[in-house]
């Protein structure tokens, strides 16, 4: 395709335009942000403000075009990372978007979210070869899709003739979503079910809007819409209506995407006190249910001193929603090193400008509540780090005697979720692991019943948006292979 | 859209609401629930199915004005919809042949209460069911309760009609007459509570349905956690029934009112 073809004509000429050493010369580009100050003030303005089609075309001519960009292999759904930044250097904004929509539905998410700095960037030249700082290959991205957007011009995917054939998506998060529109492009006929009153799943519910704005989620599934995906939200499969009832009704595929249903707690005295709650809960009080506004029904504990458990992106939002609901005291606390942190490097940088506190090396060991059943401290003990384990990350041991205690009205527990029960209770059959994952084919993701594909977190158990998406890419694949085979005779 | 088709005062603050909800009325059994959202920055909250006709498809209602929520819900007309309903939500109630049950219920729970009794005499048990309220008022679906039920006994605290007493007083009275086999209760926490110490000294086996806060009702935000034989559960996806005698109810008294300040709060603003 000329738009994305490394030999095409446009492309040579930008390669011989400007020298290597002109290129490598040129510093990262900053993303521009709102100042701590100001940000910290709202739940809902969005931290990284964009950059603008000048940095963008400046930052794009660092990019060597490497004959075998190994960026590319850093990407869970190998975006065509130089296709797309070359049509930015250039000026055709629009083509760079479309170069991104080819693989991912949902540019402008993954261009916020993604953790670039441990996949494609991680993967650049720069990075690799020159040591120095990789190409911003995920704010590129997010400015192709914004530019996309904004124009008001937003490239709708062509979609094959209808099929007529029914499929089910279960679930409006990222997987389903990235699945939904692969196959609406292939000419099904994509219906999906969502349990909660907003469709996005984790996009929604989860991220809050200082890092993901509703309205970038909400224009993604106004173009799925536009292509002709069905959204019915207020629908659990399962409860509401079983597999075997949308069989019924001739649905032919279905695509299980439920996600992380249950939050993950310590097991540890005190923890159902009142005041301490999961990250999932505090999460969805405030960016579902916008409990952080005045006219809001639903409330939110606002605490004055907020202890937040985990290291992870979960953890970071919820430290930066305490220190946004009037926190005068936001902590983290996590039993690794803050080397060992899973959550992306820019959302640790923000939340320490936000003023939220590090306690690494350290760990929850009970919850202390007052005479009302509210927590009021929380004894934590200090951690030193042991031999590497399972995840290659050195373990941390608990240091003997080391306990001491942290004032909170607020603890926001973030440690993980496991699987939603609801699927691989209802479906008779269903090959599900000890774990209560659904078990499919790593290639194809398939269950063991055909027909009934999965991904995402009910397979996983916790993972990116990415890897979710891509496993929505991947059964797309597959499922549209099993009813071509089907029809034929 | 959920419409509400016909709507019964049981007093002034507990109201009975027919609502249209087709898929939900197929494919509810009784313990289920649902959850309700009134206003587009309404709260989600659960409330439990107290009867469906899946020929009419509609579910039916009963809520209390309780707190905010409640309130606005219940301030529904006839021919107004729900903003959102969502279920049937929670394990249904296991039912059974088993002999005889004593069913209890307080308050706006005999409304929940209700199908279960249906199911276990539709099951072939003896059921006998005590429905108890704190005044005359608060009274509700005697007849219904009645119609399901081999013998059904009112008890009201303040003797305003029936008998007076606390739901345990009744409850002690047909345990020392017959044998009993399991009792199931379901009102506030607190009524709940007294009944599993009372079924316990008599070594009856018996189930109560959980009322815990709770924001989706799918498992995700465990808002609704109860300490159950020592172990944390989610009301939501594991309960709402548990063994009564293993729920811890001061936990889950306290727990419930967590949000009392912000309620009050809202309410006055």
């Amino acid at each position: 395709m000329e738009i994305s073809d490394r030999n095409a004509g446009w492309r040579k000429e930008l390669r011989e335009a400007v020298k290597g050493k002109e290129r490598t010369d040129i510093p990262r580009v900053k993303m521009p942000e709102r100042h701590p100050a100001d940000r910290v003030k709202s739940q809902r303005l969005e931290v990284n403000t964009g950059l603008t089609a000048g940095m963008a075309q400046q930052e794009a001519r660092r990019c060597m075009d490497c004959i075998q960009p190994t960026c590319m292999e850093g990407c869970p759904v190998s975006i065509d990372i130089p296709g797309f930044i070359k049509n930015i250097e250039r000026g055709a904004f629009p083509e760079a978007a479309a170069v991104l929509k080819r693989t991912s539905a949902l540019p402008a998410v993954c261009g916020r979210v993604c953790p670039q700095e441990k996949q494609c960037e991680a993967r650049c030249f720069y990075t690799e070869k020159l040591k120095k700082e990789p190409v911003a290959i995920g704010y590129l991205e997010r400015f192709a899709a914004d530019y996309e957007r904004e124009s008001g011009q937003a490239y709708i995917p062509e979609t094959a003739p209808s099929n007529g054939i029914r499929i089910a998506v279960v679930g409006s998060g990222p997987s389903g979503l990235s699945f939904a529109g692969d196959m609406v492009k292939k000419g099904y006929r994509v219906t999906v079910f969502e349990a909660l009153h907003e469709i996005g799943g984790v996009l929604k519910y989860g991220i809050p809007e200082f890092r993901l704005p509703n309205r970038i989620v909400d224009f993604e599934i106004e173009n799925l819409r536009r292509m002709g995906v069905t959204f019915v939200s207020n629908f659990i499969v399962g409860m509401t209506q079983t597999i075997d009832g949308l069989k019924a009704e001739g649905f032919k595929g279905f695509y299980v995407a439920s996600g992380a249903g249950l939050p993950r707690f310590m097991g540890i005295p005190g923890e159902n006190a009142n005041g301490v709650l999961s990250s999932n809960e505090y999460l969805t009080r405030v960016n579902l249910m916008g409990a952080d506004m005045p006219e809001a029904d639903t409330p939110v504990f606002r605490g004055k001193q907020v202890v937040v458990v985990g290291g992870g992106n979960t953890a970071m939002d919820s430290v930066r929603t305490a220190k946004r609901l009037g926190a005068e005291r936001a902590v983290i606390v996590y039993r690794r090193s803050e080397a060992e942190m899973p959550a992306r490097i820019e959302e640790v940088k923000h939340a320490k400008e936000e003023g939220c506190e590090f306690l690494p090396l350290t760990n929850p060991v009970e919850y202390i509540m007052n005479e009302q059943g509210r927590v009021k401290q929380v004894k934590v003990q200090q951690m030193g780090l042991g031999e590497p384990d399972a995840s290659g990350r050195r373990s941390p041991v608990p240091l003997a005697g080391s306990e001491y205690l942290i004032e909170a009205d607020v603890v926001v527990v973030a440690v993980g979720v496991s699987p939603n029960p609801i699927i691989p209770d209802s479906v008779a059959g269903l090959d599900v692991s000890k774990w209560g994952t659904i078990v499919v084919n790593d290639e194809t993701m398939e269950s063991n019943l055909s027909g009934l594909f999965a991904g995402g977190d009910i397979v996983r158990g916790g993972a990116t948006v990415i890897l979710a998406m891509g496993d929505g890419r991947r059964a797309a694949a597959h499922m549209d292979r099993l009813f071509h085979t089907q029809e034929r005779p | 859209m959920n419409k509400i088709l016909r709507k019964r005062n049981f007093s002034d603050r507990v109201v009975q609401m027919e609502i249209e909800a087709p898929l939900i009325a197929r494919a509810r059994k009784p313990g289920n629930f649902v959850i309700v959202r009134v206003g587009e920055k309404g709260e989600r909250i659960p409330l439990t199915i107290s009867a469906a006709d899946p020929q009419k498809g509609t579910i039916t209602l009963v809520v209390q004005k309780m707190g905010f929520s409640s309130t606005k819900i219940a301030h529904l007309e006839e021919g107004e919809s729900l903003t959102d309903l969502v279920g049937p939500l929670g394990k249904p109630t296991h039912i059974s042949k088993v002999g005889t049950v004593l069913a209890c219920g307080g308050g706006v729970g005999v409304a929940p209460l209700l199908p279960i009794i249906r199911g276990f005499k539709e099951a072939g048990n003896r059921v006998v069911s005590i429905i108890a309220a704190r005044t005359e008022e608060l009274v509700i679906l005697e007849e219904e309760v009645r119609k399901h039920s081999d013998e059904m006994l009112v008890m009201t605290d303040d003797g305003s009609y029936g008998r007076k007493g606390l739901v345990t007083e009744g409850m002690e009275e047909i345990i020392k007459r017959e044998k009993i086999d399991l009792a199931v209760t379901l009102g506030p926490a607190v009524m709940m509570k007294f009944c599993a110490l009372l079924t316990k000294k008599h070594n009856i086996p018996t189930i109560a349905s959980l009322n815990s806060i709770m924001v989706d009702g799918t498992g995700m935000c465990g808002a609704c956690r109860v300490t159950v034989g020592g172990k944390t559960r989610f009301t939501c996806v594991d309960g709402p029934e548990f063994d009564a005698h293993q729920v811890d109810f001061d936990e889950l008294i306290s727990r419930l009112g967590a949000y009392r300040k912000e309620e009050i709060e809202k309410l006055n603003r």
